[in-house]
């Protein structure tokens, strides 16, 4: 019992730990270029949207069309804080994402008590807001050209590659961690509960608006950590970050990944993020890729990549054994036939 | 009636409109504890509305339900939630069932676990100690539940892919694992057989021994009626037209009329087996 417990926590631990550290490495090393490099955390941005529009539509089962409105929250907060109030970026970027937690507790306090997609409509609605009150507010946000933004991770050229890589790799690790084990724990079961019958949860003692909430707040604030870290990775943004396009590239991400599958969006975010890079031989054609796939996808494989299920390293280590002796009997096989 | 302290339920006139139709009027029920009590009616009587203003789902436009909670505080319960309702011991089951469809068979019953948790948000993202200790609680429980109705093999399969009768069977689990005080059973026995609704009538007898529960339910099974209530009451047309011991209320003449029509109520009261005549529009 003692050694499962501590094997269930040891193989994912390496694993995540290894997905930070041996790339950061390479990178330094030079076998990772760094235009490889930057897009590898490009799509680590990505990643992390991906699971925040997962967790309110694969997971709490409520659409939200504007989750690229929080991001954008979270991108020009952790400019506004570091650059106006001189608070250090590690701080500034949870904070960052607060705000646009408590952006999702105000949208979500009148709107979540309906039954239906009435959040759709009133997401997409704020995600419109917000970008035209950042081109708007010339001031603070520097109006349609977007701004600058001087504190980033770092500009030594020697370390940045690898220190972006780091940061933006290691949040997306800890991220999973965290929600995996909040989702595989009494409320994540309570926040699945709502998503499967609304009437049902509710007269076994779930409060079903409660755990909606809960479920879009984190979002949200999911949602407002990819944009604060976009920002001082990027350097420069725009209010364009905040357009109905990238809620929709996000929500691409889940649909392909599999609607409630962490693992899933993950793997979804990090493929496309790459094959945008890879078939830029393809000029504007690449554009056409997405739907493509999309439409591939929902032709053969309605349910996404992974469907609902988690890609488990603890399960794939467990496996290993099995497929090893189903290799090796197979070899033995062709052997004694060729023979 | 009973003595007044031990009353679990107690439906005052209660009445409900959806736009013009008054689907139920003044409906009146008190519940003493222990009891079981049946419900029965042709379809479309109201039964399930009234379940629905018990259980917080409808509210009910006039009259008063006070329940007696877990602590033994009476309370005016009208316009509570159905969740408040669960937290202070009233669960249910559902007539076309309702399970949490692709979770898993434990999953399901944890859900109604939830409220008794011991946890807060830090432990469960941390894994602390206590986390490990109230799951390991938690699934103990489960299995305990699981297998008092025989479905613990069943524990990692998903919900939907059972058969109907077990369907069934979660569902009461799932109900029980709340530690209810008052369950709320809507058609307990549809679409299972004969061999299927003896078994479950036995299991209706022991959980409401074994877990001291204050039963209602509704049923179309006239076998299942008969053996396990003790008092009955007849619905049609959202009003009581009959209430009673189960074998006054076989040969109840407007009890007969409700179920069979008003010709046929000649032809029984001619007859002597007023029984079979309620027993056969039971199974229609």
């Amino acid at each position: 019992m003692k050694n499962k417990i501590l094997r269930n926590m040891l193989i994912p631990g390496v694993v995540g730990v290894l997905c930070v550290v041996v790339p950061a490495v390479l990178i330094q090393l030079r076998v990772i270029n760094g235009y490889t490099a930057q897009i590898l955390t490009l799509a680590g941005v990505n990643a992390i949207m991906a699971i925040s529009v997962n967790v309110i539509c694969g997971i709490t089962g409520q659409l939200s069309l504007g989750q690229a409105g929080f991001q954008a929250l979270g991108a020009y907060g952790v400019i506004l804080l570091t650059a106006n109030c001189h608070i250090p970026l590690g701080v500034s970027i949870v904070l960052a994402g607060l705000i646009a937690a408590f952006f999702g507790f105000l949208i979500g306090f009148p709107t979540l008590k309906l039954e239906g997609d009435y959040l759709a409509i009133v997401t997409l609605a704020f995600g419109e807001i917000i970008r035209v009150v950042l081109v708007n507010l010339k001031g603070i946000t520097g109006g349609p050209n977007g701004k600058q933004f001087s504190t980033v991770f770092t500009t030594s050229l020697t370390y940045g590659a690898m220190i972006s890589y780091v940061a933006i790799i290691g949040s997306l690790v800890l991220i999973i961690v965290l929600l995996q084990n909040f989702l595989r724990s009494t409320y994540g079961r309570a926040i699945l509960a709502v998503r499967e019958d609304e009437i049902a949860a509710n007269s076994n003692g779930v409060g079903v608006f409660k755990y909606k909430m809960v479920g879009f707040v984190i979002a949200s604030f999911i949602a407002g950590i990819a944009g604060a870290l976009y920002a001082p990775f990027i350097g420069f943004i725009k209010p364009d970050l905040a357009s109905f396009n990238n809620s929709i590239n996000a929500l691409i991400y889940v649909v392909l990944g599999g609607m409630g599958s962490v693992t899933g969006s993950v793997i979804a975010a990090f493929v496309l993020t790459e094959l945008q890079e890879v078939l830029r031989f393809l000029k504007d054609y690449r554009l056409l890729i997405y739907p493509v796939i999309l439409i591939l996808v929902m032709l053969f494989r309605p349910q996404g990549l992974l469907g609902t299920k988690e890609l488990s390293f603890v399960k794939c280590w467990d496996g290993i054994p099995g497929l090893w002796k189903k290799i090796t009997g197979k070899l033995k096989k062709n052997n004694t036939e060729a023979k | 009636m009973e003595k007044e302290d031990d009353l679990v339920l107690r439906a005052k006139d209660i009445s409900i409109v959806f736009g013009g139709l008054k689907a139920v009027t003044d409906f009146s029920l008190d519940l003493h504890e222990g009891e079981l009590v049946g419900l029965i009616g042709p379809n479309g009587a109201g039964k399930t509305t009234i379940f629905n203003m018990l259980s917080g789902i409808y509210k009910p436009t006039d009259g008063v339900v006070t329940f007696c909670g877990r602590d033994d505080k009476i309370r005016v319960i009208n316009k509570k939630s159905p969740a408040e309702l669960n937290k202070l011991g009233i669960a249910r089951t559902f007539q076309n069932i309702r399970l949490f469809g692709s979770l898993t068979v434990g999953d399901n019953v944890k859900i109604a676990l939830h409220q008794s948790r011991n946890v807060s948000s830090f432990d469960v993202l941390f894994r602390t100690f206590k986390f490990r200790k109230d799951e390991n609680l938690m699934t103990e429980k489960t299995e305990h539940l699981l297998e008092i109705f025989h479905i613990l093999d069943k524990k990692n399969e998903l919900a939907r892919n059972l058969p109907y009768g077990e369907q069934r069977k979660l569902e009461i689990v799932r109900a029980l694992a709340s530690n209810p005080k008052l369950l709320l059973l809507d058609e307990p026995a549809a679409g299972m057989n004969e061999q299927e609704t003896v078994e479950l009538m036995e299991l209706i007898r022991f959980i409401r021994k074994e877990f001291n529960l204050t039963i209602l339910l509704i049923e179309h099974d006239m076998h299942l009626v008969m053996g396990i209530c003790e008092r009955l009451m007849v619905l049609d047309y959202g009003r009581v037209i009959a209430s009673g011991l189960p074998n006054e209320i076989q040969s109840n003449p407007a009890v007969i009329k409700a179920y069979l029509g008003s010709d046929y109520e000649k032809m029984v009261s001619d007859s002597t087996e007023g029984s079979s005549g309620a027993k056969e529009g039971g199974a229609e």
